[in-house]
């Protein structure tokens, strides 16, 4: 295969994904996880504080894009599903929130603040709008993730076969 | 009424659960909501006759008028039971008429939602109602012509039906907003004593008018009945008699006794209707086929109504009424005739045809009592109606009523032709063709013989039918409750002139031979489907050329258009009034000038670039820059989002480069470097004045004091910006998302649709070599 590809000289062979640097390989390793640990404290804490949904999507698509530059496979063989359905999830997520407010006779996405007393610990103080901001969360994580699975085609990963054995 | 409607749309949902178990049993079913009509149209009898309309009302969209308003008057109550009562029969007919088709229960449901529709557009009173239930009327009529959704013939007649009517309702909106800014109203029954002029209401007039030609079937609309003969008989049999092109005579009906004195009403509905009338006779006159004929002898008999109701005289009324009442039952019956000889035979060709009086007696017989009452034989109730009609306009002021008079006889004697044509055609023996021995089945029959009842009793019985007429055409018009149907009006003028159509027609018929040559001769020609297809291909290509000059698919352009479309506004504005700021400082902080002086350093490498790769980086770079000004200015939100942004962005474009050449195509002329060099220009010195003055000229109170004060009390969030996001604008943020996502399924599909499309010419190359290897 790899073969007729360089026989097609009426195309531009496409720069495929270099061998896996070592370096980046060990430092993904060490940091993939504790950037997404990352989005997720950036997430929460976006309603006080930096971050909220959209940074910290981005944050978690970035992670998800060094894996693909190392030339790892992105979501789809380790959490089992396309990146699609994280649109589908967070759209649900947006447009949910949104209309259960304006059901429940609010405005439209007037949101609701819960405090739970947790005894020693303090009070703990969350709100709908968390809600509303993991739905953008997903979506923009969906849509980096959808771009660059599309973006990386197939051939990518079929070309790495026949590279190992030359 | 709502209850009626609600009993049609279950029995719509219970049909389409079911219809594919119970195969065409499931007629039996959807039975139950034409007979809930008839059972319910019965129980009210009492009320409506005393002369007290029913009323039932519902509060649905009072903003626009709209209100579930139905009042069921005598009119109504006569609609209703057509509307029921065919309906009933022909859920039966069609239970024995449907074998072991595909989709009959999706058929079904289709057919009940029309039938709720129809009793909807027959007794709603608001008038936007009315356009509601109509266009409910034409969207279930395309799922019914379309049935048999294998042939491209059915679809093509569905399109063409549904685009008619659809186009002809957009017609009927219009006209109708218009009629209630005019009158006031925004219901039937508040047409009475409304003030209606003036020309607007002439606007009104026309408008309404083209919705109801077009449902109709009018010429010059008329192309899409025949076409819908494609459909299974038991959808001719019931939208194309008795009921949905009966929706625009009944709105005219309806609308007469108001807008009959307005300037374009009674010369628009005279002259379609008495064309349609002929025209409609002429081509039935000429058809082979049993079903077309019909067809085409209904287009005659619905611009007969059109003519006769939009006079809006109180005499042609009450004909009216009377021809509407008559036309539905025996039209209906004709064509369960045509599914009937069909069904048993495999034909509608005439020439195929013979012996069938003899094999099917009964059904025989049914033809000829709807066929006589069609032609206006005398002792049928189409004789009395049609009667009525001839001295309705005898004593008639309108301008132009003889000649009127004159089309109408001698369209009449077209329609006695086309009848003794359909009659001799489905049942005479024919020498030459072997004669028919199929025997119909008793229930399929059964439907389209009990519709002989009426049409006998109608016309025999005339004091009972007059009794019945002057119920229906008084609530039209009070003033036409004292005319009457009479058996034998002796020797009348009006009774010349029909024995005159009759005779004249037999002479037709007789003469069919030589009338078949001259037929023959003057050709096919274009007839109103091929226009439709004209008018249609014209459409289309007419979007094709606009959409060539606006959308050359050149990538620079838009993106000029684009950009000067977006500065241009906001430039004006300053031109016109703006004041530049009075002091400048040039900058905060060292750091801050060397910032911006790399940022813009790497913009102007960027426009020399050749690598495309090398343009990206220069790009992030641009992009980083801001970041650095961002967190400088102490946001470190809108810094940490540049930042991640043009990490994401620059990798996404290192994943397209791999598909790109390494190089940037060359200019195709110096000149084209030029032209973008000067948009370029001119956009990014407009974008840097306009920020400029905007900082020192602003002139409202800034959002954010007040943001930042109701952030944490309102929102119980301490980060402004997300509290902006997700709270204060989150709608905002709901459309962004939703455009995020719209861009990447935009993406997948270009992505996907290139690929495979490579792939295929890839396929094709190697197409030889696979084989032999």
């Amino acid at each position: 295969m790899a073969e007729r590809r360089n026989r097609n000289t009426s195309r531009p062979a496409p720069l495929t994904l270099g061998q896996p640097s070592v370096v980046l390989d060990t430092t993904l390793n060490a940091v993939f996880h504790t950037i997404i640990v990352f989005s997720v404290f950036l997430h929460f804490a976006g309603h006080n504080a930096p971050g909220g949904g959209f940074i910290a999507g981005l944050v978690a698509g970035a992670g998800l894009v060094l894996r693909v530059i190392t030339g790892r496979a992105m979501l789809r063989s380790r959490v089992g599903f396309a990146p699609e359905y994280l649109l589908g999830v967070g759209v649900l997520l947006v447009t949910g929130t949104a209309l259960t407010s304006l059901i429940l006779g609010n405005a439209l996405l007037e949101h609701h603040t819960w405090k739970i007393e947790l005894g020693p610990l303090g009070t703990a103080k969350t709100t709908s709008a968390l809600v509303f901001d993991t739905g953008i969360y997903l979506i923009v994580v969906g849509v980096i993730a959808t771009l660059v699975s599309t973006l990386v085609s197939e051939s990518d990963t079929e070309d790495e076969e026949p590279k190992v054995s030359t | 009424m709502i209850g009626i409607l609600i009993v049609h749309i279950l029995v719509a949902a219970l049909a389409a659960t079911f219809g594919s178990r119970l195969r065409a049993r499931v007629f039996w079913l959807a039975l139950a909501a034409p007979a809930a009509t008839v059972a319910w149209a019965a129980s009210i009898w009492g009320d409506v006759t005393d002369g007290t309309p029913v009323v039932q009302e519902r509060s649905w969209i009072p903003e626009l008028g709209l209100d579930l308003r139905f009042v069921i008057d005598e009119f109504a109550l006569m609609m209703l039971f057509i509307v029921g009562g065919v309906g009933v029969l022909v859920m039966a007919y069609a239970s024995q008429y449907f074998g072991e088709e595909e989709g009959l229960g999706r058929f079904t449901a289709f057919l009940t939602v029309f039938a709720g529709a129809m009793t909807g557009l027959v007794t709603a009173d608001s008038l936007l109602l009315i356009f509601v239930f109509w266009e409910l009327t034409s969207v279930t009529s395309y799922g019914l012509i379309g049935f048999k959704d294998t042939k491209s013939a059915a679809r093509g007649a569905a399109t063409q039906a549904l685009i008619i009517t659809g186009a002809g309702g957009l017609f009927l909106l219009a006209g109708l907003i218009l009629l209630i800014i005019n009158s006031g109203s925004t219901t039937l029954s508040g047409l009475h004593g409304a003030t209606i002029g003036g020309s607007i209401a002439d606007w009104a007039a026309v408008l309404i008018l083209i919705g109801c030609f077009t449902k109709s079937a009018q010429v010059p609309f008329h192309g899409w009945l025949p076409g819908a003969m494609s459909a299974p008989t038991p959808v001719s049999a019931y939208l194309h008699s008795a009921t949905m092109v009966k929706a625009g005579v009944f709105l005219v009906a309806r609308l007469s006794p108001h807008l009959a004195d307005l300037g374009p009403w009674k010369p628009l509905t005279l002259t379609v209707g008495l064309a349609t009338m002929t025209w409609g006779g002429y081509r039935a006159l000429r058809q082979t086929d049993l079903k077309l004929m019909l067809a085409y002898g209904t287009v005659s008999q619905l611009g007969m109504l059109i003519a006769v109701f939009g006079a809006g005289e109180p005499k042609l009324l009450f004909a009216g009424t009377a021809l509407l009442a008559a036309h539905a039952v025996f039209k209906a019956s004709l064509f369960m005739v045509v599914g009937i000889v069909d069904h048993c035979t495999r034909t509608r060709e005439i020439s195929e045809l013979s012996g069938l009086r003899r094999s099917m007696p009964l059904v025989a017989v049914t033809a000829l009592v709807g066929g006589l009452s069609m032609a206006g034989m005398i002792g049928f109730a189409g004789f009395l109606a049609k009667e009525a009609a001839i001295v309705g306009y005898e004593q008639s002021k309108i301008a132009g009523v003889d000649l009127a008079l004159a089309v109408f006889i001698g369209a009449s004697a077209f329609t006695v032709a086309y009848t003794l044509r359909f009659l001799w055609g489905a049942f005479a023996d024919k020498p030459g063709v072997d004669p028919s021995t199929h025997r119909p089945a008793t229930l399929l029959v059964t439907p389209a013989a009990a519709l002989m009842l009426p049409t006998v009793i109608f016309g025999l019985a005339d004091g009972w039918s007059t009794d019945l007429v002057r119920r229906a055409a008084g609530a039209l018009d009070t003033k036409s409750a004292v005319y009457e149907l009479i058996l034998w009006p002796g020797f009348t003028s009006a009774f010349m002139l029909s024995m005159g159509a009759i005779t004249a027609g037999v002479v037709l018929f007789a003469m069919r031979a030589p009338i078949e040559a001259v037929q023959a001769r003057v050709g096919r020609g274009r007839d109103a489907a091929d226009l439709f297809q004209d008018g249609l291909q014209g459409v289309l290509n007419g979007a094709a050329k606009i959409v060539g000059v606006i959308q050359p698919g050149s990538l620079p352009l838009y993106l000029a258009v684009t950009l000067i479309a977006v500065v241009a506004v906001p430039l004006a504005v300053i031109i016109d009034d703006a004041r530049l700021p009075a002091d400048r400082v040039w900058a905060e902080s060292p750091l801050q000038a060397a910032v911006v002086v790399a940022t813009m350093l790497a913009a102007g490498l960027l426009a020399f670039a050749q690598r495309r790769f090398a343009a990206v980086l220069l790009l992030g770079s641009i992009g980083l820059g801001s970041a650095a000004l961002f967190v400088m200015q102490g946001a470190p939100d809108l810094a940490l989002t540049q930042l991640l942004v043009e990490t994401v962005s620059v990798a996404i474009y290192v994943f397209v480069l791999r598909h790109l050449p390494a190089r940037f195509k060359a200019p195709p002329s110096s000149g084209a470097n030029i032209v973008r060099a000067s948009v370029a220009a001119f956009v990014g010195i407009t974008v840097f004045v306009l920020t400029v003055t905007a900082v020192a000229d602003r002139r409202a109170e800034p959002v954010d004091t007040e943001l930042i004060a109701r952030s944490y009390d309102e929102a119980d969030g301490s980060n402004v910006v997300n509290v902006t996001l997700v709270d204060f604008r989150g709608f905002d943020t709901v459309g962004e998302a939703l455009v995020l996502v719209v861009a990447a399924v935009g993406v997948v599909s270009i992505v996907t649709a290139n690929r495979s499309r490579s792939e295929d010419d890839e396929a094709a190359e190697d197409g030889t070599e696979v084989r032999h290897g």
